[in-house]
Formats: C-alpha cells, structure tokens, sequence
C-alpha cells in the first residue's frame, strides 16, 4: 500500500509540474500596437499619437504590484539615456483610483510620463497578462516585444531591444 | 480511508493537468487584482501567529491538520 | 509534566503545517519577528518565546530559521498523582530553505523539539503550483516525524527520565486555492496524518471503579492501540467588502480511526483603517465525540483491549472569541527597514466537556461518588504580542 501511495505522489507532483507550464513566457510579438488617448496625474490628455516615429515601450504597473515598483527606478534611468536617441517611455498604471498613484509617484517620482488608465481599457487593448508588463513598439507603430512580469536584470533584455529598435 | 484519499490527490491532478491543455483563460485580468493583493486578503498574515494558535489548539483538542492556505495575491512574477 | 508530550506533540503537528500563505509568482518579503506568547488557562501557565527570520539570498531563493522556548508552570486538572506544580521547559528549532522556479515553489524544512521527556524530529517537503493565470494555485506536501517518547520519573529539577517507546508519523498533504472573483477568492485543504509506535501520554491515567478505596477509584496507564490515521478537510473562503475589509470563513471536518470526529466552524473580519492600523475580529466554534477507547470511568480494570481517560480523546467543546490589532509604526521606513508594525493579540476560549469530569477538586469527600463528580469546563486566555520588521 506504501509503494502505491508514494507512485501516485509521484504521479500527483509530476502532473502539477507539466500542467505549469502552459503559461506565457516574454517574447517576439507582432500587430499595430492599438491607439489610445488617456490622461496623466494632471489632467493633461495624451497618449501614443504623440510619439510616433519614436521607439516607445509601454509599461502597464499598478501601485500594488512589487515587481512594478522594483523596475520603476531602472525604467527611469533607461529612459533618461535612450530619450535623446528617439525612445519614449509611458507608464500605463492601472490602479482603479489616482490617490494612491499620486502618493507614490510624489515620494518617487520618475521623469516619464505616465498615464492613468482606470477603466482598464488600454490594458484590455493591450492584453496584458501579466503585472508588470512591458511592450516595445518600433518606429512605424508595431508591437515588436512584449515582457511579461519582471526579475532583477531583464533591464538589460529590455536595453538590448530598445537599441536594436532605435538603430533600425 | 487513507489509500482513498490518496487516490484522490492523484485523480485531482490528473483532471488539472488535463484542464492546462484545454486553454483555459483566465477570468480575473492580473490589472484587475488589487483588492487581491491588499493585505488584507492573505490567508495568512502573520504566520507565526498562527502556527501558534494551531499549536494551542491541537494540544487540547483530538483534531490535527488540514489548517492553512496559499495562493491569492498580486499575480505578479 | 503531564501535559508536556501533548505540547510538544502539537508543535510537531504545527511544522507538519505545510499548506503554507505562499504565492508563487514572488517571494515573499524579508521579515524578522520577534514574538511572545502566554496562554492562562486549565490551571496552567504557559509562556513561549520565540525569533524568527526570513531573507531571499537571491532572486528565486529564500531561507527562514525560528527559535522557540516554551515554558510551562502550573498543575492542571490531569496532574492526578501528585498536586506539585510543574515548571518544564521545551526548545524547538526549525530551519527551511525555499526555491521559486517560474510558477513553482519548492519547499524544505527541518525542525527539532526537545525537552527532558520528549524529543521530535520533522522534515518535510512541499511543492507549490501556480496556474491558469495565477489564479489557482495547487500544494502538495509531505512531512516525516520521528519523536522519542519518555517518562520522567524524577521532578523537573531532578529529572529521571525513562525513554518508553518511539513513535513514527507521516503526513500527506494537497491544497487547492482558487481566485473567483477579483473580491474572492477560495480554498480546499486536505491532510491524512498517520502515525505508529507509542502513542499514549504516559502521565495521564485511566480510573476504574474499584468500590475497596477510599475514592472509590484506582488508577492504571492508558493502553493506547499502536497505529492511528486521520484525515482533515478543510474549506475555506475569502470575500473582499464593498468598502476596504474582508470576511474570512472556514469549516474543517476531522475523522481518525480512534472514533474522533471533530467539526471546527471559523469566521473572521479584518477592517484596516489607511495603511496604519489593521484590526482583526474571530469566532471559532469547536466540537469534537470521543475516542472509542476513551471513559472518564471503566467500569473494572482491562474492560477494554485499549483505554484511555486523556481529556484530549473526549467529547468537547470550545467557543472562541479573538481580536487582533496591528499598527504600522515605520511608515516611511527606517534605515533597511521598509516597514515596521506591532501586533497584540488576545483569545479568550471556554472548554466545556461532555464526558470529562474534574475529580481533582471533586470526590467522595466533596459528596460526590465517583462518575458523579461535575463535568469539567475552564477558560483560557491566549495572548500574542510581536513585532515585525520587513527589510
């Protein structure tokens, strides 16, 4: 009874490993990355008609989400070096209210612009399956990369794309 | 009893991993995950609190185990 | 004396606890506490102590380690032979490694309690799954305990410690967690635990009617069978309010082949005001019928191949009511500290046994012939006082 007990244990463990790996890794994409207009903390309407021509990645982060804030000071840096080369950075949070963004963004600011989308409607356009997400979208407005969630030195995977994209 | 309860566990893994092939996509977005991720929606906060208070009650009732959760949260990776 | 197996036995029970408040998608933060802990009640005091740290090393790699000394005074009701308080003292050490692989976590742990009369080894094993978009979340775990059971005949100061017997558990474990709705999310969890060697507390005693004493009982050891399996399921469930709370329910339903059934009912309300105070609200309600081995009183000695009079094997019943406060006095953070907060937590727990009498303050000499005396009920108190600190 013990071996047959320890075999569907075995069975049991294998089959949880094998179902986790139908899930979405970070990878090449493709599409016309979808237009959207939302507004910023201030109020001011923008969204990704303002950038074009330039390399732009969209980073979807939410207030509650670890990994967001963990890459948010890599992602400023990022962009305060690759903006004078044509790349633009817009942080897409998806909080449901500003307060909080407000308050979090007033104790770290960062230097891109980001825009609020409570609705969700962006997020849904985008198909984001993962907090946090980020999409890399090339000169002539097409989705090229998408990363999904964040681990310490995937900014260097997201440097590599956005120089290849910028020489283009 | 015990054999039965096993078998289980391995019929019930055997269903998710036939589930995971069927594409089944998920129904609260990872944007939508706020309220799970506050807090206050954790199984468990404070773990040694309540490893605690499982070890109080076991020592004076003829229950053990089973107690516990995990999952929930921001989603996020 | 008496009670110290049984303590040290549910603190084993507790590291066999492995459906751990885990997501797998991300470690959890690093945290230290600091805690303390006494439980009043049943003529017993208990203090415990205890430390406990958690630090990822990498990314993907965490380890945790806690230290814990109980300290028990007292007599309580199951002190029968003699009325001298018992001072004792246990010390548990637990270490446990954790390793995040995409949507896996892998867990091991060790942990050691020893005292003069009982020592217990557990290692253990778990798995964690997370899938369908992170929405479920899938356990399995696996738990091993060794304990070496004693009888000191000595006192706690002059110990005489007689090693009686072993005693080899196992415990099987699956979880089923599952996201519902962005305000709910649900759980399933269940455990068969099974366990062989000695058994028994080898301080408790059984009493048959023996009509040539005095009392009108004699006393004997509890025979208890060998082997004992039991499985526990619990549901549990968890709701999100329309304003910024959450309700908290849970049912377990305990079976063992010693005839307990146990039936446990839980609800809890947390209520956070800003990102400062958290206050948290439970009632739990307990019933359990007896072992089929069990008898306050035998009618004569060996009536029964196995008998047992431990007060835990009887049919009971306890109410709890419990409230938590946690305030976060860091909010800004402090040098690595991100967060600090301070919590105090008291439980108040009335016992009631329908088949357990109290003939330590009850006898002949007080009126009452033996299997007459009143049914025992006591409260206890449990208070928890900790701080944590997230680096």
């Amino acid at each position: 009874m013990l071996r047959t007990s320890t075999l569907l244990k075995r069975c049991a463990m294998a089959a949880i490993v094998i179902a986790s790996t139908a899930f979405a890794a970070s990878g090449d994409a493709s599409g016309p990355a979808p237009a959207f207009t939302l507004t910023s903390l201030s109020g001011q309407p923008s969204g990704l008609s303002a950038y074009k021509g330039q390399v732009v990645m969209v980073n979807f982060w939410a207030t509650w989400c670890g990994p967001c804030q963990q890459e948010m000071p890599l992602l400023d840096q990022m962009y305060k070096k690759y903006k004078p080369a044509g790349f633009t950075l817009i942080g897409v949070n998806v909080d449901k209210e500003a307060p909080a963004v407000k308050e979090l963004l007033t104790r770290k600011p960062v230097s891109f612009p980001v825009l609020l989308d409570p609705a969700n409607q962006v997020s849904k356009a985008y198909h984001v399956d993962e907090m946090p997400s980020s999409v890399i979208i090339d000169r002539k407005g097409q989705i090229r990369y998408i990363h999904r969630g964040y681990k310490p030195g995937d900014e260097n995977d997201y440097q590599d794309r956005i120089r290849q994209l910028i020489r283009e | 009893m015990r054999k039965r309860s096993i078998l289980l566990l391995g019929t019930l893994s055997g269903a998710l991993l036939l589930c995971s092939a069927c594409g089944i996509q998920p129904w609260v977005k990872p944007y939508e995950r706020d309220r799970l991720a506050d807090p206050i929606m954790a199984w468990d906060r404070d773990a040694i609190s309540s490893a605690y208070l499982d070890h109080i009650r076991e020592s004076r009732e003829g229950s053990r185990g089973a107690t516990g959760g995990a999952g929930g949260g921001c989603g996020c990776n | 004396m008496a009670h110290r197996h049984i303590l040290a036995r549910a603190a084993v029970i507790a590291a066999l606890i492995l459906i751990r408040s885990t997501s797998a998608d991300v470690l959890p933060d690093n945290r230290a506490d600091v805690f303390y802990s006494k439980y009043s009640g049943g003529g017993m005091d208990i203090t415990g102590y205890s430390a406990t740290a958690r630090a990822k090393i990498t990314e993907n790699f965490a380890v945790e380690a806690n230290y814990f000394i109980d300290k028990v005074s007292g007599a309580s009701v199951d002190v029968l032979s003699s009325a001298s308080p018992i001072k004792d003292e246990r010390r548990q050490k637990s270490g446990t490694l954790e390793y995040l692989h995409d949507k896996t976590t892998y867990t091991a742990s060790y942990m050691s309690s020893v005292e003069r009369d009982y020592i217990s080894e557990t290692a253990s094993f778990s798995l964690s799954q997370s899938m369908f978009g992170d929405l479920t979340t899938v356990t399995l775990g696996f738990a091993r305990t060794n304990n070496t059971v004693g009888d000191n005949g000595g006192t706690a100061n002059k110990p005489d410690v007689t090693w009686v017997g072993h005693a080899l558990t196992r415990a099987y474990s699956g979880g089923l967690s599952q996201i519902i709705t962005k305000n709910f999310i649900a759980g399933v969890n269940l455990q068969v635990i099974t366990d062989a060697g000695y058994l028994a507390n080898p301080y408790r005693e059984i009493r048959f009617l023996d009509p040539g004493k005095a009392v009108g009982y004699t006393l004997a050891s509890q025979v208890y069978p060998d082997t004992h399996t039991s499985t526990a399921v619990q549901v549990q469930a968890k709701y999100y309010l329309p304003y910024r709370a959450a309700v908290t329910g849970l049912y377990r339903y305990y079976t063992d082949t010693w005839g307990v059934i146990g039936n446990t009912y839980e609800l809890d309300y947390t209520h956070p005001i800003r990102d400062k105070w958290i206050f948290e609200g439970r009632v739990r309600y307990y019933k359990q019928s007896a072992a089929t081995f069990y008898s306050d009183l035998f009618p004569f000695p060996f009536s029964q191949n196995f008998t047992a009079r431990d007060q835990n094997l009887a049919a009971l019943d306890n109410t709890t009511i419990g409230a938590k406060v946690t305030y976060a006095f860091l909010p800004d953070g402090w040098k690595v500290f991100k967060r600090g907060t301070v919590t105090a937590d008291v439980s108040r727990i009335r016992f009631n046994y329908r088949d357990f009498r109290d003939i330590k303050d009850f006898g002949v000499a007080q009126g009452f012939a033996p299997g007459t005396e009143p049914l025992y009920q006591f409260n206890a108190t449990v208070y928890q006082l900790y701080l944590s600190m997230y680096f």
